[in-house]
């Protein structure tokens, strides 16, 4: 995520230049003049937020003084490959646009080097969940177009023998087979993963359990202490769960639902005092570790929806910006939230102002759904600028797509085997 | 919000709770629907305030005439209301069902569908007041006359809906009416939040009734007056906020959509799809609602009950779930019944032990995994009381091309007491999900609106999986349902009704 202040005086002009970068209302224009998103094929989801958190007063709530913060400019994007070869890659392309984006931050001349200037502002987020690790944008836009073609031209008749299955999967390959000659099917080979990558993924994946071990018996003696303290908090700590305004409702709910896939982004206050605030960053270490080890195929938890997410902590961790990408309304991204995972959502989340309050850290909180519901909305910010690179696709239709390709490029399949990859057509 | 509950439960007062939560009005054949708007509020209220309005409260002999009123916000206001008192009311209620564009949207109310084309519900046509009015089968005529003439001096009236008497089905020709949630009204499920391991029909109290507890065991949202607002002691005390008078209580949201239902369009398009064959014809249609004509669902049709006897009793046609047709095979999953009411539970289902609970519950079983993908049921249930309207067509006129010069559909009404997560849900998630359960693009095969996604694909298909091939696909649906009208309404308890009609 590149965050920057933005120059006084500059944020009414920053607002209309984003506002260019859509071509109907709210949704991105991949061919915009001033960040091409379509022209990067690397570039699963994108976003550029002005960052204005107006639940700041809530700190005065319990008692702190309401810091001065800035209004901030955020663009975060998810690429294939490491963030900095894709802002390289923005910077070489875009070069004009993001000068001009840019030149609403505080800091930035026209003298800048875009590519330096992103890299010096890029604050790399404290966890990061991407549904599926290693999935490209080419790859799911041509298993989408693979799905196309087979779908139109499966039979859908039944099949009485296994014979039959394996002839109408056989006619397919070398349908296929023959697109693909006539260049009108593309299916590339997947990259490897990179060595150094597979390395460092490795050596994080037993480090950070390492350090884990050394710590427990320090832990193990503390927690008598850190349960007292958690459970002082969890009794005393305000909740702010007010009516949103129905001002501020209206501009979310005007950017949703245009795809069958949304964007969230919100942004909040940590509470104040060292322990919420190491609480949550041993937390993020875990999440970001699971999310990275864990619940790297196709689900976080029992939530298959969420495309990518992350926590980014701003201003010397005290306050908090999470932006996910997920499949159907928001009221339904809600109902995953409070019915599958509100434990999940209570550790990180209860660390925020004004949360419902938790017990034990995973009890109630999110499951007290509409002070949940009215919290979360709150919080959330419009995302003025937001790209997606397979629009009309959801993970359900990404991972039968991929599905399908893995069964055409199997050399034999017994006839069960056979008809369930017919079935997914 | 929240506060602790009450130890004791107190049994609901049934004199206080509108019929219609408890009662279809089934004997009560005869209905039509009265949509009001208040022309002097003095009147409106002076009528409102000793309205005829029939309780829940069983009598004996039952009543040959029924009344129930309701609200929208814009007739709270026309009723010179509080402000803070309608502002206390839900943030979907006030805004309405299609002020603005973006619940036309994610409810599908667009196209052909889209709120300048209504009847009635948009614009200078938003009703004030619903009456519905029932009677028993002659009756009706004097029970409207009666009622028109009281409401003369406080109401213009904008629309009499004419309901069809009541028959078991639908203009479409399949018994409707089935599926219901079974509300505890004796509040034997305690008030807490606890997993549902099983689906169950068996509904809280406070998933339709404002003032109750809900599914999470807490109280919704509802207008909650300082004591000194009702000094008179008129209206119920906040079960949940004991200083509070509670306008809520005993009142619920009710939802009205006129729908226009194309009979001929439905028919002559499976006639068409079917070759002529009349039993395909009929299996197809039968394939997108979930049921057979006779009601009896697709996915527990044993050889028994689909054999053309006579149609087992309700409960039976209601009394199963999906669990054992997870790919659809025997019911699409796309089939309407199977979208409007999914009957999963809070957990997609696994052996037993707590193993393979925690491994379902951090999705770590992946067939499990394969079987969550639709939201859990007991929190999105609706509790339906529509009624059709215009000429049932019998099979000859449906494929006859004689248009039949009248239009027929259902006034679908259904009632709950969050409308964003109930009605709100249902409609847009389930029923419009061009992605439901995991499907590709297609709609509701009967309510779907077939508008296109942003990749220009349109939802106009409907998949039927069978077991020995790739999934069999109805496709080029035209749109058979037009949504006519509507418009979102509070349904206060008798008491509360009172107080609206006389506060100050």
């Amino acid at each position: 995520m590149v965050v920057a202040p933005v120059a006084s005086g500059r944020e009414a002009s920053l607002r209309g230049l984003l506002e260019t970068m859509n071509s109907a209302p709210w949704v991105a224009d991949p061919d915009n003049e001033v960040l091409p998103f379509g022209r990067f094929d690397r570039l699963h989801f994108a976003r550029l937020v002005v960052l204005d958190d107006a639940t700041m007063t809530d700190l005065e709530a319990g008692g702190s003084p309401r810091p001065g913060f800035p209004v901030y400019l955020a663009f975060i994007g998810d690429c294939d490959g490491p963030a900095q070869e894709c802002l390289a890659d923005l910077s070489r392309h875009a070069g004009d646009g993001l000068h001009k984006l840019f030149a609403h931050c505080e800091g930035f001349d026209t003298g800048s080097d875009a590519l330096s200037w992103m890299l010096a502002h890029n604050v790399p987020a404290a966890a990061n969940y991407v549904n599926w690790i290693g999935r490209t944008v080419r790859q799911v836009r041509q298993e989408s177009a693979l799905q196309r073609v087979l779908s139109a031209k499966v039979p859908r008749n039944a099949l009485n023998s296994g014979s039959d299955v394996q002839r109408v999967r056989r006619d397919l390959i070398a349908f296929v087979d023959a697109e693909v000659r006539a260049g009108r099917l593309a299916l590339t080979t997947p990259e490897p993963t990179p060595p150094l990558w597979w390395l460092a993924n490795r050596v994080h994946a037993i480090v950070v359990p390492l350090v884990g071990l050394v710590a427990l018996p320090l832990l193990i003696v503390l927690m008598p202490l850190l349960i007292f303290q958690l459970r002082k908090r969890e009794t005393s700590d305000p909740e702010i769960c007010p009516r949103p305004r129905p001002e501020a409702l209206q501009a979310l709910r005007q950017l949703e639902d245009r795809d069958v896939t949304n964007q969230f982004t919100a942004f909040g206050p940590v509470k104040p005092g060292l322990f919420r605030r190491w609480l949550v960053t041993v937390l993020l270490v875990l999440i970001d570790y699971a999310c990275r080890h864990v619940f790297m195929r196709g689900h976080l938890g029992r939530v298959q929806t969420i495309h990518f997410a992350r926590w980014v902590f701003l201003d010397n961790k005290s306050r908090v910006v999470f932006a996910s990408n997920y499949d159907g309304g928001h009221e339904a991204y809600m109902d995953d939230f409070i019915n599958k995972v509100a434990w999940g959502l209570n550790l990180v989340f209860s660390n925020g102002i004004g949360y419902p309050r938790t017990d034990w850290l995973v009890a109630r909180g999110a499951r007290r759904e509409q002070c949940f519901k009215y919290y979360q909305r709150r919080h959330q910010l419009p995302t003025q600028v937001w790209y997606k690179a397979y629009p009309g696709l959801t993970l359900i239709d990404i991972k039968r797509n991929q599905r399908i390709r893995e069964g055409l490029q199997r050399a034999e399949m017994s006839d069960a085997e056979a008809l369930a990859w017919l079935k997914l057509l | 919000m929240n506060a602790q509950l009450p130890t004791e439960v107190v049994p609901v007062e049934l004199e206080d709770v509108q019929g219609i939560l408890r009662f279809g009005y089934k004997h009560h054949k005869e209905a039509c629907f009265l949509l009001l708007r208040v022309k002097d509020a003095g009147a409106a209220r002076t009528w409102l305030a000793q309205a005829p309005v029939t309780s829940a409260a069983t009598a004996d002999p039952p009543p040959q005439t029924a009344l129930q009123v309701a609200f929208t916000s814009e007739g709270l206001r026309a009723l010179d209301i509080a402000d803070d008192i309608i502002d206390g009311f839900s943030a979907e209620f006030n805004e309405g069902m299609c002020r603005d564009a973006d619940r036309a949207r994610r409810l599908g109310d667009v196209g052909q569908n889209a709120p300048g084309q209504w009847q009635w519900g948009a614009g200078e046509r938003v009703p004030h007041v619903l009456v519905l009015l029932y009677a028993v089968p002659g009756r009706l005529g004097e029970w409207r006359q009666a009622i028109e003439a009281q409401c003369d001096a406080g109401f213009e009236q904008m629309e009499c809906l004419s309901v069809s008497d009541l028959r078991d089905d639908e203009p479409f020709g399949f018994v409707d009416g089935i599926s219901q949630p079974e509300i505890d009204w004796a509040r034997r499920r305690p008030a807490r939040d606890q997993d549902q391991l099983a689906y169950t029909n068996l509904s809280c109290l406070g998933e339709f009734l404002l003032g109750y507890p809900n599914e999470y065991g807490l109280y919704t949202d509802r207008p909650l007056l300082e004591p000194h607002r009702d000094s008179g002691g008129m209206l119920p005390r906040a079960e949940n906020i004991t200083d509070k008078a509670d306008l809520g209580r005993n009142g619920s949201y009710l939802v009205m959509r006129q729908l226009r239902q194309d009979v001929q369009g439905f028919w002559q398009f499976l006639h068409q799809q079917a070759g002529g064959d009349p039993a395909l014809r009929q299996r197809r249609a039968e394939a997108m609602v979930g049921r057979t004509l006779r009601g009896v669902p697709l996915v527990g049709g044993t050889s028994a009950t689909s054999a053309g006897d006579a149609a087992p009793p309700a409960t039976d046609l209601n009394a199963f779930n999906y669990e054992s047709d997870p790919q659809g095979i025997r019911c699409p999953l796309g089939a309407h019944i199977r979208r409007a009411n999914p009957r999963n539970a809070d957990l997609p289902p696994g052996g037993p032990g707590i193993v393979s609970r925690l491994k379902r519950m951090l999705g770590f079983d992946a067939g499990a995994l394969a079987r969550d993908r639709v939201a859990s049921t007991r929190f999105h249930r609706l509790l339906r009381r529509g009624r059709d309207y215009g000429a049932q067509l019998s099979m000859d006129q449906a494929l006859s091309d004689t248009p039949t010069g009248s239009e027929s559909g259902l006034y679908f009404i259904c009632l709950n007491a969050n409308i964003a997560r109930q009605f709100e849900f249902v409609q847009s998630a389930w029923v419009m999900g061009i992605k439901f359960d995991g499907l590709e693009n297609e709609g509701d095969p009967l309510l779907g609106n077939r508008q296109a996604g942003v990749d220009g694909t349109p939802s106009d298909v409907f998949s039927m999986p069978r077991p020995d091939g790739p999934d069999e696909r109805l496709c080029g649906l035209p749109q058979f349902v037009t949504v006519r009208g509507g418009a979102y309404f509070f349904l206060p308890g008798i008491r509360a009704l009172r107080y609206l009609a006389t506060s100050r």
